[in-house]
C-alpha cells in the first residue's frame, strides 16, 4: 500500500517566502540592503567601520550585527557612526535566517535609514544558504585566508553578488596566488563584481563606497535634504 | 549547528505534503542535494526520531541523492565535474566556464502508507 508521492520543494521554501517579507519591507520604506558575508576574521566590522564615516553625509546608515553572543560588533558599529545598531545574538547558530532579520527589522525604525548594512555570522558555509531578504550579498575575504577559498568553499563564492578583497596591504608577505584565487572564482561565478582593498590603509575603499553609493541612491525615495 | 532548522523544514514539508494525501504514515523521503549546497548530510538522520516524534512521519528514512557539482564551457559546450582545482575545460582548455550542476536542495518524493482500504 505504499505509495510514491511527487513533491519537488526547496527545503528552505519556507525561509525563502520570509526573505520575500522581508524585501517588501525594506523595499517598502525604500532601504537599500546588504549581507555581508565572511569567515571570522576576515574583517567584516572593519570593513563597517571604515565605510560608515565614508557615507555619514549621504546616507543614514543602519547596522544590524549577527553574533554567537556577544554585542562587540554592535558596538564598534555604534561608535563608527552608525544612525542604528541591533545586536542579534544567535545563541549558537552559525548563520543568519530571515525569521532574525524579521525580528531585527521589528527593533528598527525604517522610515530613520536609507542604508542597511546586516553583518551575518563569521562563516563560510552556514550563511550561503539562508536567504535573508536583503538586495545584494557581499563576501569578504582577506589575503591571510589563503588563495583556495573558493575551491574550499564553492557555496559561498557560487552565491553572493559582490566581493571584497580585504588586507591587500598584506600581499607582499603573503604566499596567494591572485591568479589562482580569481580563476577558481570566475569558475564559480563569472564576472563577479570585486574590491580589492585594505581596510587598514584605506586603499581601494573609493571603488566600495561608490559602488554602495549608486546602489543606495537607486534604492533610496528620502535623501537627506540637502546633501 | 543548522541542521535543526533545516530538519524542521523537511518535517514541514513532509508531513503537510503526507497530510495532503491522506497518508497514515510517511515512510520514506528523498532528498536531492548538490555538492555546491551540501548544507546537510546524513547526521540528520539522528536528529529526526526527536523532531518527528508524534508526528507522521515519526520513524522516517531520509534518502539523499548526491549530485555531483559540474562545469560546461561556454566556448565548446563540453560538460565536466567540478574538481575544484583545476576549471579548464578538458575538451577544448577554455576556461571561459560556468556551473552546470551541484546547486540543487529540494526534497523530490515522500512514500506514504494509505488508509487501510475497505
Amino acid at each position: 500500500m505504499a505509495e510514491r508521492i511527487s513533491v519537488v520543494e526547496n527545503i528552505l521554501g519556507a525561509n525563502d517566502r520570509l526573505a520575500q517579507d522581508n524585501r517588501a519591507r525594506l523595499d517598502a520604506a525604500g532601504v537599500f540592503a546588504v549581507n555581508l558575508m565572511a569567515s571570522p576574521g576576515a574583517g567584516k566590522t572593519s570593513l563597517i567601520e571604515q565605510t560608515l564615516p565614508r557615507l555619514a553625509q549621504k546616507f543614514r546608515v543602519a547596522v544590524v550585527d549577527g553574533d554567537i553572543a556577544t554585542s562587540i560588533d554592535a558596538d564598534r558599529a555604534a561608535a563608527a557612526g552608525a544612525s542604528a545598531a541591533v545586536q542579534i545574538n544567535t545563541g549558537g547558530e552559525c548563520h543568519l535566517d530571515a525569521v532574525m532579520l524579521q525580528q531585527a527589522l521589528n527593533r528598527l525604525d525604517l522610515s530613520a535609514a536609507d542604508l542597511l548594512i546586516v553583518e551575518n555570522v563569521g562563516n563560510l558555509v552556514c550563511p550561503a544558504g539562508f536567504a535573508l531578504g536583503t538586495h545584494k550579498s557581499v563576501l569578504v575575504a582577506s589575503i591571510p585566508e589563503g588563495d583556495d577559498k573558493p575551491y574550499k568553499y564553492p557555496g559561498m563564492y557560487r552565491g553572493v553578488d559582490v566581493l571584497v578583497i580585504n588586507k591587500m596591504d598584506l600581499l607582499p608577505y603573503i604566499n596567494f596566488r591572485m591568479d589562482y584565487f580569481r580563476a577558481g572564482v570566475e569558475a564559480l561565478n563569472p564576472g563577479l563584481v570585486t574590491f580589492p582593498l585594505s581596510c587598514r590603509t584605506g586603499e581601494g575603499l573609493d571603488a566600495w563606497i561608490n559602488w554602495l553609493t549608486q546602489h543606495a541612491t537607486r534604492n533610496t525615495q528620502h535623501l537627506i535634504p540637502g546633501t | 549547528m543548522h541542521e535543526l532548522p533545516v530538519t524542521q523544514s523537511i518535517l514541514e514539508i513532509a508531513v503537510r505534503n503526507g497530510s495532503q494525501a491522506n497518508a497514515r504514515r510517511v515512510t520514506d523521503i528523498y532528498l536531492v542535494i548538490g555538492e555546491l549546497s551540501s548544507l546537510i548530510d546524513e547526521s540528520i538522520q539522528f536528529y529526526w526520531d526527536m523532531i518527528a516524534k508524534d508526528t507522521i512521519a515519526e520513524g522516517a528514512t531520509l534518502h539523499f541523492r548526491r549530485i555531483e557539482a559540474e562545469l560546461m564551457c561556454n566556448d565548446c559546450g563540453e560538460r565536466f565535474p567540478h574538481n575544484r582545482e583545476d576549471v579548464s575545460c578538458p575538451g577544448c582548455g577554455g576556461r571561459n566556464v560556468k556551473v552546470a550542476a551541484g546547486d540543487e536542495f529540494f526534497m523530490e518524493a515522500i512514500e506514504v502508507d494509505g488508509e487501510p482500504q475497505g
